[in-house]
């Protein structure tokens, strides 16, 4: 790249990261001004134009509060220009280009206590009413302050795609009536739930990546990461919450431990130990201890995090309270009756109580019609009757495991766990 | 990407009043982000100690340091996208020191912590 190019490169990836830092707080200062946050979101990205055509040239020495006075002088101008409006409002126009006026305003930008209008913007971004990848492209966008490139290369989509999601999504919101309200007390915890499952799918996202060509997907746990401090800080009393931060946080903490050098998954129980992020494995327990503190010992992401935890507990694998896992997931799926919980179950009574009480578990799951393509199911059968001795039984589970594996990696796997069952037979 | 700052400058004086509330208001903001995951201030190098290996020899000096010209006087940790974002966020710390104690001068620096290899 010639140097003058890299230098405009440089510039603007250097804005870019000012615009993530300064922006959920612009919106929520413009959508108090304007009671209407996806409006609030547009006129945000116009001071980031704004910023992007003027400050290669230099950036401001106070760039969060060049952009709140260029993005309040955008939401002055729009209320100015509706005419329709009541006086009221014109007066509330005029009141605010005064105040303006007699700016600099400098250090209102860090007055202002953003946290009940950050919850409003989380929950306007994460509204119920939005279909589920409409909250999380809205989501990474108004919260996380990424570009609609961005989101569509974390996410392996078109822009267009991602564009038209947040122009649906908006529309929806401002035709609804919910552009700007605040849900509050037994609402907010319903509401909540929401919320939850917007953070922890952009998690997942990251997650169940394959290490990043491309930065942006492992990215996606570090944003679900910073948005779960985000609401554990602001709604500091539901545990689901903390549940949730802790659940990600223990995740998380393996990620370095789950690949080898050349990017082959390894399972958790193989992994080296030492290389797990004890950092993160102790805000993880923070967490899911405050968590508990708060009453939500059985909540749903209470429940997995305490799961994860018991595995971050064990100096080895040998050490694993399979006993304690094993009820924990008996708790899961009495809150959320799942087949897969049942399966996880099976796996951890096998390793507790031995391969027949954990078979006698899977048997009863064979006829499941949600499990009728999960590769593993007869993957784990497959491995108990190994255990149990039962060797051409096991072959036969593993090769319809293999026949089912969605993967190359996964089918490869299942092909070899055959093989070795043939073996001892 | 987890970063470490640490402050350094020669001042001993202490921080102004006003400049511990806009620090405050900073680092509240930082943690309501979910950026900030952990602050301190240190105390005076003369309540402090270094026990330290010279010719073969562990030694044991009691602070004040006189041949110490730059002091360590907080640290804090973040998790961030990239270094470039790091890098705004250490400007707008510094510009804090700049507008709240005139005259002040120092450093903030700022490292990545190291990720395990394979």
């Amino acid at each position: 790249m010639p140097s003058a190019a890299r230098t405009a490169a440089d510039a603007h990836r250097a804005i870019l990261a000012i615009w993530r830092i300064e922006q959920p707080r612009l919106i929520t200062s413009l959508a108090r001004m304007l009671r209407d946050v996806p409006l609030a979101e547009e006129l945000t990205q116009e001071a980031l134009l704004a910023a992007l055509e003027q400050w290669p040239q230099g950036v401001p020495e106070k760039p969060g509060a060049w952009l709140m006075t260029t993005a309040r002088r955008r939401a002055v101008d729009h209320l100015r220009r509706g005419r329709m409006l009541e006086r009221k409002h014109e007066l509330v126009a005029l009141d605010l280009e005064q105040q303006q006026q007699a700016m600099p305003d400098f250090d209102s930008a860090l007055d202002d206590d953003i946290g009940d209008e950050m919850l409003r913007l989380i929950f306007t971004a994460c509204h119920p009413r939005l279909p589920r990848e409409a909250r999380t492209a809205l989501a990474l966008r108004m919260i996380c302050g990424l570009t609609t490139d961005e989101i569509a290369r974390a996410f392996l989509l078109p822009d267009a795609t991602i564009a038209q999601r947040i122009v649906r999504a908006k529309r929806t919101l401002s035709d609804s009536g919910l552009a700007y309200e605040t849900p509050r007390g037994e609402e907010l915890s319903q509401r909540l739930s929401s919320v939850l499952e917007v953070v922890y799918l952009i998690f997942n996202e990251g997650y169940t990546a394959a290490r990043g060509e491309d930065w942006l997907r492992p990215q996606l746990c570090n944003e679900a990461l910073r948005m779960g401090r985000v609401l554990t800080a602001i709604a500091p009393h539901e545990p689901e919450a903390h549940g949730l931060l802790a659940l990600m946080e223990l995740n998380a903490s393996r990620t370095v431990a789950r690949t080898d050098a050349t990017g082959e998954p390894i399972l958790l129980l193989d992994q080296n130990r030492a290389l797990w992020d004890r950092f993160q494995i102790r805000r993880g327990l923070q967490a899911l201890d405050l968590a508990r503190k708060l009453g939500g010992a059985g909540g749903f992401y209470v429940l997995q995090a305490a799961i994860i935890a018991c595995h971050a507990l064990a100096p080895a694998a040998v050490d694993t309270d399979w006993a304690r896992i094993a009820a924990l997931y008996a708790e899961l799926a009495a809150v959320m009756p799942s087949p897969i919980v049942e399966l996880n179950r099976a796996v951890a009574v096998g390793m507790a109580e031995g391969p027949e009480a954990g078979l006698s578990i899977v048997d009863r799951l064979v006829g499941e019609p949600a499990l009728k393509t999960y590769h593993l199911l007869p993957g784990v059968r497959g491995d108990l009757l190994q255990k149990l001795g039962r060797h051409e039984e096991a072959r036969a589970a593993f090769e319809a495991a293999a026949a089912l594996a969605g993967n190359k990696r996964d089918q490869e796997l299942m092909k070899r766990r055959a093989a070795a069952a043939v073996k001892e037979q | 990407m987890r970063f470490m700052y640490i402050v350094t400058s020669p001042h001993r004086t202490p921080p102004t009043p006003a400049f511990m509330e806009a620090v405050g208001k900073l680092a509240d903001r930082e943690i309501k982000a979910g950026r900030m995951i952990d602050n301190g201030g240190l105390m005076p190098l003369s309540t402090g100690a270094r026990v330290q290996i010279k010719d073969g020899q562990l030694s044991v000096v009691d602070g004040p340091f006189i041949e110490a010209k730059e002091v360590i006087g907080g640290y804090a940790i973040f998790e961030l996208s990239d270094k470039d974002e790091a890098m705004a966020m250490a400007k707008e710390f510094m510009q804090l020191h700049k507008d709240y104690m005139p005259g002040w001068e120092g450093t903030c620096e700022l490292r990545a912590f190291a990720s395990p290899a394979h």
